[in-house]
């Protein structure tokens, strides 16, 4: 192993690559989280029907060729636009780095229920003969597959794999990037996280079983997390990559930083299949921010997980008011800066799933630059329960000074993630 | 089918499967594999293609007689002459 020295721990952010419901890079999806355009629309799937959903449209084409295409996955090419588009904005000169050492590392909420949904359905097509299942089915639904990709488009021979985290897997994809760049596993990380979810029918109709898909007339406003009226989940599909790097490496070789990864942490419930536990999720936020030296009071913007659920927006804000609005709270408790401001991208482009917490931790980055958060939409009657200090509703609110973002991620079976940057 | 529909059934398998590809050229003596990119998996997929399409099982040591067009043509003739094109 190769040993890192302390002073090479620092971690930063050099560049972005993402599609998203409304943007497929991160100026367009910055410009449309700002003018409040979402990327809900109407969607059809087999057997549900017309629902809603999130679809991404970027070019397929740009880094694929139709052959390839054909053979992989909708993750895969999600994946690989994401990773490609996130090296040229790095500024990286692919031709000359060591692609031996560049590691992969994707979230995903899950993989291989699209692909095995569609063979189930061709094979119904033939009286359920397994004689015509295909031979690309398990390359194509191998845990590793959106990552694996990746690396075949992109000639990456460094480590890679995908990190099942249900909806915390874009912070967990960061994280173990990260972490890999500290052990000096590789000197530049590819991570974040992806989904393809929008192309299986099954989690439609699972959240429906539930009680917990959205259903809205008008497709743009369906997404309503912190609202009363509120319906539940509008799926989404999306992908977010990030090049991360050691900062005297990216210092070094002149990079534009987004940030630094100042914090994170990620621990479990240990309660419930599918409610969170606020009292988990309070002490994730509170893990990373004794890691990042962090007082509650230094935080300046929060991008929450709330997914239009009333549970879950309830209990992610009973965790936010433990950690920010509880001055008599545990370990010396919490009091906000009264200049924190509280965002949601959910209410734009639904819930990205597994690519979810890169996505909304890299629509606020530019709010370091630019001085403004972004609103959460959708919001016509709060919540009594969701009313907390510093929600920017509806409109963009400008900011004296963005120095922290604190990013929110959490998933089925609690699982917690929190990801804190700062700004360089 | 005639061995002429056969080879254009054989061609629309292709176009399919190597979307990239320009077929108009292909020579039916030259094996595939030297003329257009196709891998292993690629040739399963013309086997598969034709279980589907036409029912037609190929034993795993006949794939070698799929080595290019001339020699498909050859040895599905016989498995395709009561296919309705």
């Amino acid at each position: 192993m190769i040993r890192v020295p302390p002073s090479l721990q620092r971690i930063v952010i050099t560049g972005v690559g993402l599609t998203s419901p409304n943007g497929n890079n991160l100026a367009t999806y910055r410009e449309a989280l700002l003018s409040g355009t979402s990327g809900v629309d109407r969607y059809h799937i087999r057997y549900v029907g017309d629902t809603l959903a999130g679809e991404c449209n970027f070019d397929e084409l740009k880094y694929q060729r139709r052959r390839e295409l054909r053979r992989g996955t909708r993750a895969g090419s999600v994946g690989i636009y994401s990773a490609r588009e996130a090296v040229a904005d790095a500024g990286i000169d692919w031709d000359v780095i060591d692609r031996s050492r560049v590691g992969v590392y994707v979230g995903v909420t899950e993989h291989g229920n699209v692909e095995t949904e569609n063979e189930i359905y061709e094979i119904k097509g033939f009286d359920y003969d397994t004689s015509v299942w295909s031979h690309h089915h398990n390359p194509r639904t191998v845990a590793n597959n959106p990552a694996g990709e990746i690396t075949l488009n992109m000639g990456i021979t460094g480590p890679h794999y995908t990190l099942g985290a249900a909806c915390a897997a874009g912070n967990a994809g960061i994280i173990q990037g990260a972490q890999m760049l500290q052990l000096g596993e590789c000197d530049q990380a590819l991570a974040g996280g992806v989904s393809e979810s929008i192309r299986t029918f099954g989690i439609f109709a699972g959240f429906a079983s539930q009680g917990a898909l959205a259903a809205h007339q008008d497709p743009a406003a369906a997404s309503r997390p912190f609202d009363q009226d509120r319906s539940g989940i509008v799926v989404a599909e999306g992908g977010c990559l990030f090049v991360l790097e050691r900062y005297a490496d990216a210092a070094a070789r002149g990079a534009r930083i987004y940030g630094e990864l100042a914090g994170y942490a990620m621990n479990s419930d240990a309660s419930d299949f599918v409610l969170p536990n606020p009292d988990e999720q309070a002490r994730c936020m509170r893990m990373a921010l004794d890691r990042a030296g962090l007082g509650a009071d230094q935080i300046d913007l929060v991008s929450t997980h709330a997914t239009a659920t009333p549970s879950g927006d309830v209990q992610e804000c009973a965790a936010l008011r433990s950690v920010f609005f509880n001055p008599s709270g545990p370990a010396g408790g919490g009091s906000a800066n009264p200049e924190m401001l509280i965002n949601n991208t959910k209410s734009f482009i639904g819930h990205a799933m597994g690519a979810a917490g890169a996505l909304e931790l890299a629509g606020n980055l530019p709010s370091f630059d630019d001085g403004v958060c972004h609103p959460t939409i959708n919001v016509d009657r709060l919540d009594p329960q969701c009313d907390l200090p510093g929600l920017v509703l509806n409109e963009p609110r400008e900011v004296k000074s963005v120095r922290t973002i604190l990013n929110n991620s959490f998933g089925m079976l609690g699982i917690n993630s929190v990801v804190i940057i700062k700004k360089v | 089918m005639t061995s002429a529909e056969i080879k254009k059934e054989i061609l629309d398998i292709l176009e399919a499967i190597a979307p990239d590809e320009n077929l108009t050229d292909l020579k039916d003596e030259v094996n595939f594999r030297d003329q257009i990119e196709l891998d292993s998996m690629d040739f399963l997929d013309i086997v598969m293609e034709l279980r589907k399409r036409h029912r037609i099982q190929i034993p795993e040591e006949d794939y070698e007689q799929l080595a290019s067009m001339k020699s498909t043509v050859i040895y599905l003739e016989p498995m395709m002459k009561d296919v309705v094109a």
